[in-house]
């Protein structure tokens, strides 16, 4: 009978959800504090995404970093606005004369938050560590690939060895002088990790396994350092990461929150609600199309730009271009000014050249190409290439920071070069569905693509775009790509700094005058938004936010 | 057959039909009196019936606008004439002399592009629709007249298309053919439409093998394709185009869905609906109105195309003759 | 019956593993992929090689779908390169499985909710005002596309009034304990009521926008049923026997007509999903409809092999569940 049915059900639903009362028991500690007071707050922060991993060594997206440079700290430091070196766990440093040996005097009387004393002892066995990786762990620390350039002391590298000379004197060795350092240093993957707790937790013990990484336990759960937050928990089905002060920090900027909090919440758009509606206290990359609604509501804060956008071009897909008046002429049809002033977010500025204006060794004095059309097109006719036609690579379903819309800069483009006469074939790819294999593979004629700065030098711009050869815009194949080349390592080798500065000035302006493999176009300064009752944090070009500085107001 | 299969089936068709809801359908269930007045007594009762008007009013008027935009728009829809007010702080250009619904982020004509959107709308839609159909068709017609284990190899195909999701159908064909673009768009919605008509055609043709005249024509000793093509597919007509209405409809929303997720038509040079509401979710604080209208316009024009389908339904229902 | 049972598992065991390889084959021949999605605009050659090498990419694709294979078999489905980083895709699955579950089951429940009492009434006063209002309602409910309304249901709701909230699943800072991972459940099972409070209100919003897809057609589907019901002779015997309307409404009507709504539910949960895809990333609900588009934008290949095939597995499950149940009201298909 359908009755008795239905109850004895009921009643095997009822004794089951008793049965499972007893069981659980709530976890929760119900004697917190006030979370609202002054320096007990809780700061929570959006996050766009989930950080890759714990362990900064073995990280190269912007969300691993966000939480590493609360709870890390690197040998030097950058002042809080500023991509200028200043002292953190090393209070001063030194070059040899011949640029291969540096020594850096240590902060005496700091610990990790897992008790271990910081020493040269622990610096060196620091750098041991990152240089000694297994196959796994060397594709998998990019920053130490791409600027050290081996492991294990392979051919070509450039970190040599460690020396700890006594407890707070330790010299770093390296194959040939280089502006990278010290500013490299700074970088939350070189950041200084406790060595009990790496070798307690295996923090090399990374693997690869079906198309990802199994990150050890170390990097994911026993992240331990010597910054003014330390790690607490990441809890992965509520999407959360929290951390606590460090009571035992050493240096003066103590924390001002007792918590920071960071949710993952991936959709901008998501973000920009959470923080009106007050579950986040703040978010980064606000789409510039809020900025303007977010300066009224909220603390909006425009970081000093240090990206750049450029126009790649390459002239081994499309002969047509190895001509430099046509690329001149290219260069001369795209009115700068209105893409920047209505395309671009607030503070974006036209680009001179393919460093941003906060680097040194810019070149104040290079004038800009100016809008010209009528030149444009007098410059293809000149070159017998009136009806050029070219092939226009942009990406799709990305969002980058100098590139916030990459579809309207491209519409923007293509209809200045389609008034000059160009026949522009649009080929939008995804991001991470061939774009970036594409552009880097060198098959892209003309394509958009941009560079965030790592840290204060040309050469991590320059650098990544034309030190390869057969790269990108594959200069090996213009005649004065063998000089590019040869200017590009020299300068870098060049150990005092303001002799450096000059020769970047003069390498800048050669590029922009006569080789022009690319085109500039333009620097989009990122903002970064807090809620009103937020204040005291400085925006940072270099993303180095320093949260724990963050006052929280009722 | 098993009978839990043939009540299966039944509720399918049911089911998918019911997609936009009704009466109950009876796919395949043919009027013995042949098509011509069953078409003729249904036209009578559509006319009077306020439903199937005011669908039928939308629908027309849509097609009369998309035939007609060009002439009907103010402005081109490419042109930047609004680009010099475009800047971060002010990304849409307010409504003024001239441009009545402002510009849109490109400083584009906003009204223009409504109304030649309404073209790209119809004719993603319409082709979505017809290649579903077409889809559908082969597979059903096959399944359904043949029979035997050619059906049910073919039911197993649609099968496992019905078990994926339809957004990941749509996702599969936007990257096999390497980058979205309009025909990515329009294939990847036909695809999810495909097992929709062939559940039906074959479901018709399945309970028409047995009817009378079907049985009369192979004791006559017609050839089966001459049965199939002459006898039994025109009678499946009504069901089918009663869907294809139908669809049109889900076509329009789900490309406006794809374009929503970014699998649309990333050339906008030519406005789409679907496209242009996708486009207006991060412009929603500052403007809703970008996102309201060509959500409006789907909208209604969704709504005209399933009142007219349910309408066609109910009085191509040969039980509701009277 | 069990024989029917047996036969139909087969046959979808057999559908899973030739879509799973279909599956793994596409999205490896795609091109892109984690590689670039991991190193964005710093990659090279040189590093894309070498990060293409270690996650095994390079090899021809048997051998891969070999590894792929013989990992599964020991528990490792391949490991999230984007979405969450590090977490294997399986346990991914599971971690965000009763977010969807919860989610989707509210929907259905609003949708039943309101769409079968509706659908029952507009049936018996056919033709009446009640019976063409709704009836438009639903057709509106299909005519707007569910992300729009996700859309302005946050916006009015959680922006403008504040009486919800904006995102996720749970505010963080309630700290709650976790038992099932099903939230509401959870604060019930450890007494923390608040915590199930505010995870009903996280559920709310995005539920009632999941609804609208169901609503539609089950309202239709019942009140079309009911309608048939109405008519047949053993209702109108029932009347004239004098019994009184609800024992009719109960024990005749209802449980005739409602046959069909349980098959819909079956063909329901595809539309779920995908409804849950675009509703979940409006609303950065952490389930699978979530992950599901992160996954694919990002190219996260092993969440994807292993969302899709699952979804699959639910859809044939459940339509599996629906068969068999269907099998037990009816009667007369028991009795064959």
């Amino acid at each position: 009978m359908p009755v008795t049915k239905t109850a004895a059900g009921v009643a095997l639903l009822a004794a089951s959800a008793l049965a499972l009362t007893s069981c659980a028991s709530s976890k929760r500690d119900d004697t917190k504090s006030n979370a609202k007071s002054d320096t007990n707050a809780t700061l929570n922060f959006g996050a766009a995404g989930a950080p890759a991993t714990l362990d900064p060594f073995y990280a190269s997206d912007g969300e691993t970093f966000r939480v590493s440079r609360e709870i890390f700290q690197g040998l030097v430091g950058f002042k809080p606005g500023t991509a200028e070196v200043e002292p953190k766990l090393a209070t001063s440093w030194t070059p040899s004369k011949d640029g291969k040996t540096w020594t850096f005097k240590l902060k005496s009387g700091v610990k990790f938050t897992d008790g271990t004393p910081f020493n040269a002892d622990a610096v060196c066995k620091n750098f041991k560590r990152m240089d000694s990786q297994n196959k796994a762990g060397q594709t998998a620390s990019e920053y130490w690939l791409a600027n050290m350039g081996g492991y294990n002391g392979a051919d070509g590298e450039l970190y040599q060895g460690c020396v700890a000379t006594n407890a707070t004197t330790v010299q770093l060795k390296i194959s040939r002088p280089t502006s990278k350092f010290p500013a490299l240093l700074g970088l939350p993957s070189f950041s200084m990790q406790s060595p009990t707790a790496m070798d307690k937790y295996d923090a090399n013990g990374i693997k690869a396994q079906g198309q990802g990484f199994v990150y050890p336990a170390y990097a994911n759960a026993h992240p331990v350092g010597t910054g003014p937050m330390k790690f607490q928990s990441y809890d992965k089905t509520n999407k959360t990461v929290t951390l606590v002060r460090n009571d035992d920090y050493a240096g003066s900027d103590k924390a001002t929150v007792k918590k920071i909090v960071f949710s993952i919440i991936p959709d901008e758009t998501a973000r920009k609600q959470a923080l009106a509606s007050g579950q986040i206290d703040g978010y980064d990359l606000p789409n510039p199309v809020d900025w303007p609604s977010l300066k009224q509501d909220d603390n909006l804060e425009i970081r000093p730009a240090f990206n750049i956008l450029y126009l790649g071009l390459n002239a081994k897909v499309d002969p047509d271009l190895k001509d430099l008046r046509v690329r001149q002429a290219l260069y001369y049809a795209i009115n700068r000014k209105q893409l920047v002033k209505s395309q671009l977010p607030t503070g974006a500025t036209v680009a001179t050249q393919f460093i941003p204006s906060t680097v040194a060794g810019f070149n104040k004095s290079l004038q800009p190409y100016k809008y010209d059309p009528a030149k444009a097109k007098s410059l293809l006719k000149a070159a017998g290439k009136s009806n050029l036609k070219i092939t226009f690579w942009y990406p799709t379903e990305v969002s980058r920071p100098y590139m916030p819309a990459p579809d309207k800069i491209f519409n923007a483009i293509k209809s200045d070069w389609e008034a000059v006469g160009v026949k522009v074939t649009p080929k939008p790819l995804p991001w991470a569905g061939g774009y970036v294999t594409g552009t880097q593979n060198g098959n892209a004629a003309a394509y958009l693509m941009g560079w965030t700065g790592d840290y204060n030098t040309p050469d991590n711009f320059l650098g990544n775009f034309f030190s390869d050869p057969k790269g990108q815009m594959t200069v090996g194949a213009y005649p004065w790509g063998g000089a590019l080349h040869k200017s590009l390592q020299d300068n870098d080798s060049i150990v005092d700094e303001s002799q450096r500065a000059t020769a970047y000035q003069q390498l800048n302006k050669k590029i922009m005058q006569d080789y022009l493999p690319g085109l500039p176009i333009s620097s989009s300064p990122p903002a970064i938004v807090f809620s009103k009752k937020v204040t005291g944090v400085v925006p940072s070009p270099l993303t180095d936010e320093h949260l724990w500085t963050a006052k929280v107001s009722k | 057959m098993n009978p839990l299969q043939r009540k299966k089936d039944r509720i399918d068709a049911l089911a998918a039909t019911a997609a936009g809801g009704g009466d109950i359908p009876d796919a395949g269930h043919v009027s013995e009196s042949g098509g011509l007045s069953l078409i003729g007594s249904a036209w009578l009762r559509l006319r009077r019936n306020p439903v199937f008007l005011i669908g039928a009013a939308i629908t027309v008027l849509f097609v009369l606008l998309a035939i007609f935009a060009p002439l009907i728009a103010p402005h081109n829809g490419t042109t930047k004439y609004l680009i010099s007010q475009v800047t971060p702080d002010t990304p849409i250009p307010p409504s003024q002399k001239g441009f009545p619904l402002g510009g849109d982020d490109q400083g584009r004509d906003f009204l223009s592009r409504l109304i030649l959107g309404s073209r790209q709308t119809l004719i993603v839609g319409v082709l979505a629709t017809l290649a579903g159909l077409f889809g559908g068709l082969v597979l059903g017609t096959i399944a359904g007249s043949i029979g035997g284990w050619v059906d049910s190899v073919v039911m197993r195909i649609v099968d496992v298309m019905l078990s994926l999701p339809s957004l990941v159908l749509a996702l599969a064909v936007a990257t096999l053919f390497g980058r979205p673009s309009q025909w990515t768009l329009i294939i990847a919605i036909s695809i999810v439409q495909v097992p929709i008509f062939a559940r039906l055609l074959r479901g018709s043709m399945l309970t028409q093998r047995a009817s009378d005249h079907v049985l009369a024509a192979r004791a006559l000793g017609v050839r089966p394709a001459a049965i199939t093509f002459r006898h039994m597919l025109p009678n499946s007509l009504g069901p089918v185009l009663v869907q294809a209405t139908l669809v049109l409809a889900t076509a329009i929303i789900e490309a406006a869905a794809l374009s929503f997720l970014g699998l649309g038509n990333p050339d906008d040079s030519s406005a789409e609906w679907g496209q242009m509401l996708g486009k207006a979710q991060d412009l929603f604080d500052i403007s809703p109105h970008v996102a309201f209208w060509p959500a409006g316009c789907i909208v209604v024009v969704a709504f005209g195309f399933t009142l007219m389908g349910e309408s066609l339904r109910e009085a191509l229902d040969p039980r509701n003759r009277r | 019956m069990l024989r029917f049972i047996v036969r139909r598992l087969l046959q979808a065991v057999l559908v899973m593993f030739i879509v799973s390889v279909l599956l793994f084959a596409w999205l490896r021949s795609l091109p892109g992929g984690p590689v670039d999605s991991l190193l964005g605009e710093r990659a090279t050659p040189a590093t894309r090689a070498a990060l293409s090498k270690t996650l095994g990419l390079d090899q021809p694709l048997p051998v891969q779908y070999w590894h792929f294979l013989s990992n599964a078999v020991h528990g490792n489905f391949g490991t999230s390169t984007q979405v969450q980083s590090g977490t294997d895709a399986m346990e991914l699955f599971l971690q965000r499985l009763p977010a969807t579950v919860e989610l989707s089951f509210f929907a259905i429940i609003i949708a039943l909710v309101t769409a079968i009492p509706l659908g029952y009434f507009a049936a018996k006063r056919h033709g009446g005002l009640l019976d063409t209002g709704s009836v438009v309602l639903s057709l509106v409910g299909v005519a707007v596309p569910v992300f729009f309304l996700a859309f302005v249901l946050k916006y009015i709701f959680a922006i403008e009034l504040h009486w919800l909230p904006v995102a996720g699943r749970q505010s963080p800072d309630l700290d709650a304990t976790r038992v099932t991972n099903f939230y509401v459940l959870d604060g019930l099972l450890t007494r923390e009521y608040d915590a199930s409070w505010d995870a009903i209100k996280h559920l709310v919003l995005p539920a009632i926008a999941l609804a609208s897809i169901p609503f539609a057609v089950i309202f239709r589907i019942t009140r079309a049923s009911v309608l048939e019901v109405l008519n047949e002779d053993y209702v109108r015997t029932a009347e004239s026997k004098g019994l009184s309307a609800r024992i009719i409404r109960g024990r005749h009507v209802l449980r005739n007509a409602l046959l069909p709504v349980v098959t819909t539910i079956g063909l329901q949960v595809g539309g779920l999903l995908t409804g849950a895809v675009l509703t979940e990333t409006v609303f950065a609900y952490p389930g699978l409809g979530d992950a599901l588009a992160q996954a694919f934008s990002q190219r996260d290949y092993s969440v994807l092999q292993v969302l899709i095939t699952m979804a699959a597995i639910g859809y044939v499950l459940v339509n599996l569940l629906v068969d068999v149940a269907y099998a037990i009201i009816d009667p007369r298909i028991r009795t064959r």
